[in-house]
């Protein structure tokens, strides 16, 4: 009898194990279904992009579209380097985002290093009143600094588009805080050594921090990649234009007939260096803006 | 006689933080704030000659009473309201399936965040490719030309080849409630990647052992989500929210990215403006008093968000 009930028991076991072996083959299907679903609508408008920017005016028309291009008209890119001038944003936009992230670097360092390891009256308090600038809408400054910049007459020129974004509060947070991580022992030590402030800095923290550095310099690089508004702002002349400026210029309407191939390649061209910059740095673009939540 | 030292070096160490700092933040704030507050204040007009302005609250009625400040308004608020939701929650059933799979995580993981690291105006501009029909709209009958990838594929699946059956997004004649659509789905689209990569970093520090004790319990997987996963994520889901609704009342390039900078359709320009596309129009008019007034006010909205989003989440985050 106990025999009977024990197999019993096992055969019940068994037929749950079947029955939620398959629910959970079940369920794991459905999420994967639904993540190839999304990985889908992520990723179309890349598609679209890339395929719409390959036909030549006629294909693309077609209704319905053809999926991939039966004449691959690279010739769109060609058309469109010239039509919105890309070279010449290229180079602007590339000057403007290494000097400023240039010197953006080093004023950071500086900065963080005074918070992080030099003591000084009213440090905490001045710290805490950055950070608090931190919650004010850019909107609020940009009124101001317009009118700062053409009194200062740097109306259309490089210095209007790099000094006034050189110091930002968050990136010396970041780096404050990876300063602090860094044992004190070393400071004491180097200090007990005859090291100078200036020289431990350089060459301990700075080596130290160098993926907080790295992840500030691809920030910083593509916000100058990304800008928008303070450059048609204040440097919407050909000499100066940056790249997105530029091609939201030379493309102005974005409905009706527009000679969409040519234009998607030139968006193409403008997402080209972002894609890279993802491809080869994903790892410092991801521990950076996880810290943030800002773009660019 | 080394403390003095110290604070000596210290400053100067600051110093470029400091000077910077101090045109380029400190005194805009003073400035700002006192320009709200001088009625009618204009650059142009100052230098024009000396001139005083009333201290009053005069920007802020002109402002707020101005059509276009309520159409603004009511878009702005709009676009939060429904995008933070929506994207949160999508990201979260996202976040939640990347954690339960084996293979293919990194790859699709990748493929998530690829929407971030993209120009909001450049790819703005393949959505309205997307969107776009090109040929005659509006006229008694339509001859069109292509009706566009989205419109196309809504034709394929309803089955319904009339010339007639398509839905007219960003074109001359559409509807708001369409162009807000696609505002939304563009918005949602680039907002999804930030909040995917903070949950799902969440998700994987939350202790394994909740998992293991509903396992035991046999809980089914809709009950683990909601009363483990989701109190467990809920400091990260707080945050995720406030910066959402801080970058959505801050809406502005994306609209650009889709609609140019007419801000809408071409039959009805400015119609999808935004509060901070209200700021830069007042300020390309030189009415600065207008543009800080309305700086001010979208802090103030910012500031009242942000501070009901922490006293919610005050009660219902679970530390």
């Amino acid at each position: 009898m106990a025999e009977s009930m024990k197999t019993m028991r096992e055969k019940d076991m068994r037929k749950t194990s079947v029955y939620q072996k398959f629910f959970h083959v079940l369920s794991q299907g459905g999420i994967y279904l639904f993540l190839f679903l999304m990985a889908l609508v992520v990723l179309f408008p890349f598609y679209w992009m890339v395929i719409s920017s390959l036909k030549s005016l006629a294909e693309y028309r077609l209704s319905p579209p053809t999926l991939f291009p039966v004449h691959v008209m690279l010739s769109n890119y060609a058309e469109a380097f010239t039509t919105a001038n890309l070279g010449r944003l290229f180079m602007n936009t590339m000057y403007v985002g290494l000097v400023s992230t240039l010197l953006s670097l080093v004023i950071t360092i500086f900065t963080a290093f005074a918070f992080a390891r030099l003591q000084f009256k009213g440090k905490e308090l001045l710290f805490a009143a950055l950070l608090a600038t931190m919650m004010i809408p850019g909107e609020l400054f940009t009124i101001t600094n317009y009118s700062t910049v053409i009194s200062l007459g740097w109306l259309n020129s490089y210095t209007v588009l790099i000094v006034p974004f050189l110091v930002s509060i968050f990136y010396i947070y970041l780096l404050r805080q990876n300063f602090l991580q860094i044992p004190n022992e070393l400071y004491l030590a180097a200090k007990v050594d005859g090291t100078s402030d200036f020289k431990y800095l350089w060459k301990v923290m700075v080596p130290l921090s160098l993926p907080t550095l790295i992840s500030i310099t691809i920030l910083k690089m593509m916000g100058a990649w990304n800008s928008y508004i303070w450059p048609r702002l204040v440097a919407n002349d050909e000499e100066h234009r940056m790249i997105t400026n530029g091609l939201r210029n030379a493309f102005t309407d974005t409905t009706g007939d527009v000679n969409y191939p040519v234009q998607m390649a030139a968006v193409a061209l403008v997402s080209l260096p972002l894609f890279l910059v993802f491809v080869f740095l994903r790892k410092y673009i991801m521990s950076g803006v996880s810290r943030s939540g800002i773009k660019g | 006689m080394v403390e003095s030292k110290q604070q000596w070096k210290a400053w100067l160490y600051l110093a470029p933080a400091i000077v910077l700092l101090l045109i380029f933040t400190v005194w805009p704030i003073i400035n700002t704030v006192s320009m709200a507050f001088l009625e009618g204040y204009s650059g142009l007009t100052k230098a024009g000659g000396d001139v005083t302005f009333k201290i009053g609250l005069g920007n802020f009625i002109h402002v707020v009473g101005h059509p276009d400040f309520l159409q603004a308004m009511k878009n702005t608020i709009l676009l939060c309201l429904i995008t933070v939701p929506v994207s949160t929650i999508l990201a979260l059933l996202i976040a939640v399936a990347l954690n339960a799979i084996g293979p293919l995580r990194k790859a699709l993981q990748t493929i998530f965040f690829l929407p971030y690291v993209t120009n909001s105006i450049a790819i703005g501009m393949v959505f309205a490719a997307m969107f776009n029909v090109i040929g005659s709209i509006g006229t008694r009958r339509p001859v069109i030309v292509s009706y566009g990838i989205v419109n196309d594929i809504i034709r394929l699946i309803s089955g319904n080849s009339d010339p007639k059956n398509f839905i007219n997004f960003i074109n001359t004649g559409s509807s708001y409630e369409m162009n807000m659509l696609v505002m939304v789905i563009y918005i949602v689209w680039n907002a999804l990647p930030f909040k995917i990569l903070v949950l799902l970093g969440g998700l994987q520090s939350i202790n394994k052992q909740y998992y293991d004790a509903a396992k035991v319990d046999s809980a089914p997987r809709w009950r683990v989500l909601t009363r483990i996963t989701v109190p467990l994520l809920s400091p990260m889901i707080a945050y995720v929210v406030i910066t959402g609704f801080i970058g959505g009342f801050k809406e502005y390039t994306s609209i650009v990215g889709i609609f140019g900078e007419n801000m809408g359709p071409v039959h009805d320009a400015g119609r999808l403006n935004t509060m901070v596309g209200l700021i830069y129009d007042s300020l390309e008019l030189d009415n600065q008093g207008g543009a800080s007034a309305a700086a001010l006010i979208l802090f103030g909205i910012i500031l009242v968000v942000t501070l009901i989003n922490l006293q919610v989440s005050k009660k219902r985050v679970h530390y």
